[in-house]
């Protein structure tokens, strides 16, 4: 079973605005693992055509492992504005 | 700015726990939760070991909704190409008072904050706290006087913080360190439906009890961790965890994801599986660290309780945590309450809470057990020794076209080639420090 259709079991709740951004300076220059590619539960990074890393943070579990795991603090995370992100319905 | 007696970061189980207390004796306290319930965040196995709860709130117990008392207890060896299982059932786990049972963290969680809120605690949620507030600048070391949502700031006599294992708050105000990938594993999980009598049959079990199966093996790929299987009352949760430090520096394009579809595609757990509906899927950090890398415990204006305070117990057969979510929120709020009585919410009315903590099971046990975080760092306990204990059995299992060895000659063999190394003597002296 692909992760996309676990995460399509979850529910979501959306915001406008992503609460996980990437400098892409420090991604591109300083990161050599890109541990965040392994560590993730719900496979939201994946590297764009520019070889830039991306995250598709809506299907987040909010683990923050990519956090911890982010050797050069190119990862800025927050939780998600109140009310918003996964509503876990069991877990 | 509005101002409350006490203000409690977090409505998982510490978080509720504190201010269930709390309301029970008449205080205001306020508790701020950013899921859209209490438990919309929160992930467990899991399991709560409820025994070690003793006299904390006898009276909520009873009506919990758990899922399963835990009734048989399964640890499966996993080797490459084959497995083998211990099992106890012990009358003792379920006589009477069950030791433990399987919970599901949205229901678990809404009900206990239900249980506040009937005592007189408010509970917002949809909240989610963005700041600590402490006296002087920022980076003072100045007392904890209230928290920062969004563009209101409400002040406390007290903060309990119990915001969870990645301590944002506590880590940015200075109250703890940030999360360190050495001392933290990633548990993730499926729920997966099945009806409640596939269940019992699967797993033999008796109506309303339950089974908690622990994998370790081959199947964490030398990585320290090990996979999980919990009966609820009408799905199975199943899952891994795996340490981070070693997650992340896996260089071979495992991604961990792949590794929970590769356990469940073991031909022992398709059948465990099959027919069932994935309805979840979930993730967690799991502070791993044991006692020495519990923060300060209190200071000026605060208490820091549960995950928070990097309370969880990984000891091999036992994982908890959720019962020392539930016991340090009983004893902050019990401080909570001591101190605002005593009009002194400083450092030096709050000591009771560390007090507290080391005369409960909480840091006790904890103590007891610092040597295994250091002993679970060895990668032949997830590797050599589950697939040397299947070699040897499936030795001792086989025919061959060939006449047989002699019993003992066959163990012996075994003995020599997997168990009686400088290394594996090593590690048998190792033993006496868990």
């Amino acid at each position: 079973m692909q992760v996309d259709a676990k995460l399509a079991q979850n529910l979501f709740k959306l915001d406008k605005q992503p609460h996980i951004t990437i400098d892409q300076r420090i991604c591109a220059t300083a990161c050599t693992r890109r541990a965040c590619l392994v560590v993730c539960p719900a496979d939201l990074y994946e590297i764009g055509e520019k070889g830039q890393m991306l995250v598709n943070w809506e299907g987040c579990l909010e683990c923050g492992a990519c956090m911890i795991c982010c050797d050069n603090g190119a990862l800025s995370w927050a939780y998600p504005r109140g009310g918003f992100g996964v509503q876990y319905r069991q877990s | 700015m509005e101002s409350v007696e006490c203000i409690v970061v977090g409505g998982g189980l510490a978080g509720l726990s504190a201010a269930y207390g709390l309301a029970c004796a008449g205080h205001e306290v306020v508790v701020l939760e950013r899921g859209d319930y209490a438990g919309a965040k929160n992930v467990t196995g899991g399991r709560l070991y409820l025994k070690p709860l003793g006299a904390i709130y006898p009276e909520l117990w009873a009506e919990a909704p758990f899922e399963r008392a835990v009734a048989r207890e399964l640890l499966t060896l996993v080797g490459d190409g084959a497995q083998t299982t211990v099992e106890i059932a012990a009358s003792r786990f379920v006589s009477d008072k069950p030791q433990s049972y399987t919970v599901l963290r949205a229901r678990f969680d809404q009900w206990l904050a239900e249980r506040a809120a009937e005592k007189g605690a408010m509970i917002l949620t949809n909240m989610k706290v963005d700041a600590l507030l402490r006296d002087g600048d920022a980076t003072a070391s100045g007392r904890v006087v209230g928290i920062r949502s969004g563009d209101d700031e409400i002040a406390a006599d007290l903060v309990i913080v119990a915001e969870g294992v990645l301590g944002l708050l506590s880590s940015r105000a200075g109250l703890r360190r940030e999360p360190e990938a050495a001392h933290h594993a990633l548990g993730y999980k499926e729920t997966i439906e099945l009806p409640s009598q596939v269940i019992e049959d699967r797993w033999h079990l008796n109506a309303g009890e339950g089974a908690a199966q622990l994998f370790v093996g081959a199947l964490t790929r030398d990585m320290m961790g090990g996979g999980f299987l919990y009966t609820n009352k009408e799905s199975i949760s199943l899952g891994l965890v795996v340490g981070m430090e070693q997650l992340r520096k896996r260089n071979d394009g495992l991604e961990s994801w792949q590794l929970l579809n590769q356990f469940k595609e073991l031909p022992f757990v398709r059948p465990l599986v099959a027919g069932g509906k994935v309805i979840e899927y979930s993730a967690h950090t799991i502070a791993e660290g044991g006692i020495t890398h519990v923060p300060k415990l209190f200071g000026d204006g605060y208490l820091i309780a549960g995950d928070a305070a990097g309370l969880s117990l990984n000891a091999l057969f036992t994982v908890r945590g959720m019962d020392f979510a539930i016991a340090s929120g009983y004893h902050a709020g019990q401080t909570a309450i001591a101190s605002l009585k005593a009009r002194n919410t400083s450092a030096s009315g709050l000591a009771g809470y560390e007090s507290r903590l080391r005369q409960s099971f909480v840091l006790r046990d904890l103590e007891n057990a610092k040597g295994i975080p250091a002993f679970m760092e060895n990668p032949r306990l997830f590797r050599h020794y589950p697939e040397a204990v299947c070699r040897l059995l499936a030795e001792l299992y086989s025919i061959g076209p060939e006449p047989a060895r002699k019993m003992s000659k066959t163990v012996l063999r075994a003995v020599r080639r997997d168990f009686l190394h400088v290394s594996t003597i090593k590690d048998a002296w190792s033993l006496r420090k868990i």
